[in-house]
């Protein structure tokens, strides 16, 4: 007996006929949780900005033209571009970006490392891996400060064993700020490259020796590409957060590493803020992640056809 | 096959992990035109022999010549031989094209050269028209095929595999035998291949060595191994056998005289190193005839029978209670007694084997 192309098992008829009432939970999710709020917050980037902070329900593009256009101090000169928001943004994604690699130089290791220890011990090891983020993030940066300042242990060390003759002064550095992006993230990016090498078949490993490629080219050519997915997640998983932090920067930067979460942050704390502008910065940092992740999942499909 | 050079010569090779030793001293050589099979149950080390071969493991004594030449320090990677895994192990985001021109492209072929091999050996095994299919868009069958064509690509001085139709069904595992059999005549290559299907084994094989808790059995033709095993595990692993305890009388020159259970005194071939006193024999169950209580060399008693379709096998009983399995032809099957009947066994020349233990 041929079942006629098209007609499905009886399960799926009853799930396409009934799909809008199966599906509304999800959406009432999504739409609350998700979409309203970015709706309201791109409704917020047009309104004009109440001085105590808050919006008049007035629609104008004031927040974009604040971002983007320089109209001098007084606003009564001819418009050019305003470099010092993009300014912070280039440095927020430079630094989210060395971030990343950075997590990834040292996570891909470790995800390694743990992912072929035998299976009783792995537990063990990603266990201690999560460790420090039961602790508030707050904290932790705060304890990066003091480890790295110029009495802190590392430069003590330092000092002390004759690599340096003078502290180095990381804290209120670019570095300073990448170190901590680094620490607070790091374990982002071990999860899912070990759940990817978890599921890696060595036997793929053993396959490229024995058609005489090294260990770096099968690293390169096979292992590389069967483990993407994971590493491709922990990436998003760090770059994200760093490019929208502004715990590490607040704490571990000064003026110089001003970075987009302090921007976004300043808008909305307190009464001198300025929501609307607020409100444009993060629709802006939006449309520029969700660009990138557009332009990715486009070549991840036209890779796999 | 005469005349043939050695291709691999493996000499008193062991291997240790820890205190377990998966190989006590094996010897063994293939020539570089053979269908030569490893076989045997499973961790009999059959695998780890192969895998010491290709260079994923380090032999601990002894060593591995290819052409002469001792390959056991060299790194898989330096080692001119290809392998086709058990469950392929195919790189799953590159195409088929890309699989077979992986290990050419290692070897420092031009682009031009290793895709022009690649097609080459992927016509051999008729995928010519999947050639920019990824792995998981293709059937078990196909599969297989694509990685004997990734192993073949480079020229390899032999090619290994390691159980590549165990995970296939039933009927394409028949079709495949053939397949490979031809393949290995076509390319004119040394094949070592390990398998625990005895069907397999002796179907394909010009020679076979079987293996068992670490050692080689017995090496021979498949037809030696049937017909002439030298001991009792390769008499009772390859296909069935009674295996019957015997009063050896005498042995001499291969050939030996013993004493049945109920006493009947015969003459049969002996395998190396039998010796007089308690012995076994080999007695394979298609080359025993039925016949009345009293016409035969031994006695037996009925228990039940089992039908095979062409044939009938009848589990029988002999007087010291040991069990002796029958088969005879389904045309036969109107006159066959009764259970509890008692009957004669009838044995055909030469149809038992004294063993050594």
């Amino acid at each position: 007996m041929a079942a006629a192309p098209g007609s499905g098992g009886g399960s799926s008829a009853i799930y396409h006929r009934s799909a809008v009432r199966l599906m509304l939970p999800t959406w009432i999710v999504i739409g609350i949780l998700l979409l309203l709020p970015v709706l309201l917050m791109g409704v917020y980037s047009f309104l004009t900005k109440e001085f105590r902070g808050g919006v008049i329900w007035s629609p104008t593009l004031a927040a974009y033209d604040q971002f983007f256009l320089d109209r001098g101090l007084f606003g009564d000169e001819p418009p050019s571009i305003e470099w010092t928001y993009i300014g912070i943004f280039w440095r927020s994604i430079w630094q989210a970006g060395t971030a990343t690699l950075l997590c990834f130089a040292v996570g891909f290791p470790t995800a390694w490392f743990i992912a072929t220890r035998p299976a009783q011990h792995r537990t063990v090891w990603l266990f201690l891996v999560t460790i420090p983020y039961w602790v508030n993030l707050l904290i932790r940066t705060v304890s990066m400060k003091f480890l790295i300042r110029d009495e802190g242990p590392l430069n003590a060390m330092l000092l002390w064993s004759g690599v340096i003759d003078q502290p180095l002064g990381l804290v209120n550095t670019n570095l300073a700020v990448l170190l901590g992006l680094f620490y607070s993230y790091l374990p982002f990016m071990v999860l899912p490259i070990y759940a990817a090498v978890e599921r890696y078949d060595f036997a793929l490993s053993e396959a490229a020796a024995d058609l005489y490629a090294g260990t770096w080219t099968t690293l390169r050519l096979v292992i590389l590409p069967a483990v993407r997915p994971g590493i491709i997640a922990g990436a998003i998983l760090v770059f994200v957060p760093s490019l929208g932090a502004f715990l590490a920067p607040d704490l571990l930067g000064g003026a110089k590493t001003f970075m987009i979460g302090s921007l976004i942050e300043e808008q909305f704390k307190g009464a001198a803020g300025n929501w609307p502008f607020g409100a444009a910065v993060a629709m802006i940092l939006m449309t520029i992640v969700m660009g990138v992740l557009l332009i990715y999942a486009r070549g991840q499909t036209r890779r796999s056809q | 096959m005469g005349g043939s050079r050695v291709a691999i010569s493996i000499d008193r090779v062991v291997k240790r992990y820890g205190d377990f030793i998966a190989l006590h001293g094996v010897s063994l050589d293939i020539l570089a035109d053979e269908f030569f099979t490893l076989l045997g149950p499973s961790g009999c080390g059959k695998t780890t022999l192969l895998r010491s071969i290709a260079g994923f493991e380090e032999i601990s004594e002894g060593s591995i010549r290819l052409h002469g030449e001792d390959i056991a320090a060299l790194p898989p990677h330096k080692r001119p031989v290809n392998t086709v895994f058990q469950h392929y192990a195919l790189f799953p985001h590159m195409t088929v094209l890309e699989n077979a021109m992986f290990g050419t492209l290692r070897l420092g072929w031009s682009r031009q050269e290793s895709e022009q091999r690649a097609r080459q050996v992927l016509d051999l095994v008729r995928l010519s028209d999947f050639v920019q299919r990824k792995p998981a868009q293709l059937s078990g069958g196909q599969q297989q095929r694509v990685a004997l064509a990734r192993a073949l690509a480079p020229r390899p001085k032999v090619l290994l595999l390691d159980e590549p139709l165990s995970a296939l069904d039933l009927k394409l595992r028949q079709a495949v035998r053939g397949e490979l059999k031809q393949l290995q005549r076509e390319t004119g290559i040394a094949f070592v291949f390990v398998t625990h299907d005895q069907e397999e084994a002796l179907t394909m094989s010009d020679r076979i060595a079987v293996m068992s808790d670490g050692r080689v059995q017995q090496v021979g033709t498949p037809r030696e191994i049937y017909e002439a095993p030298v001991n009792r595990f390769v008499a009772d692993f390859i296909g069935e056998t009674n295996l019957i305890e015997v009063e050896v009388l005498e042995v001499c020159d291969g050939q030996a005289r013993i004493r049945l259970p109920g006493g009947h005194a015969l003459a049969c071939p002996a395998a190396p190193g039998a010796a007089p006193g308690s012995g076994h024999i080999s007695l394979r169950p298609e080359r025993v005839s039925l016949c009345p209580p009293d016409g035969g060399e031994i006695r037996a008693q009925v228990e039940h029978q089992v039908y095979l379709g062409t044939d009938i096998q009848l589990l029988t009983r002999l007087p010291d209670g040991e069990p002796m399995v029958v088969r005879v032809q389904n045309s036969d099957a109107d006159r066959l007694p009764q259970s509890g009947a008692q009957v004669g066994l009838k044995l055909e020349a030469d149809a038992a084997r004294l063993l050594a233990d």
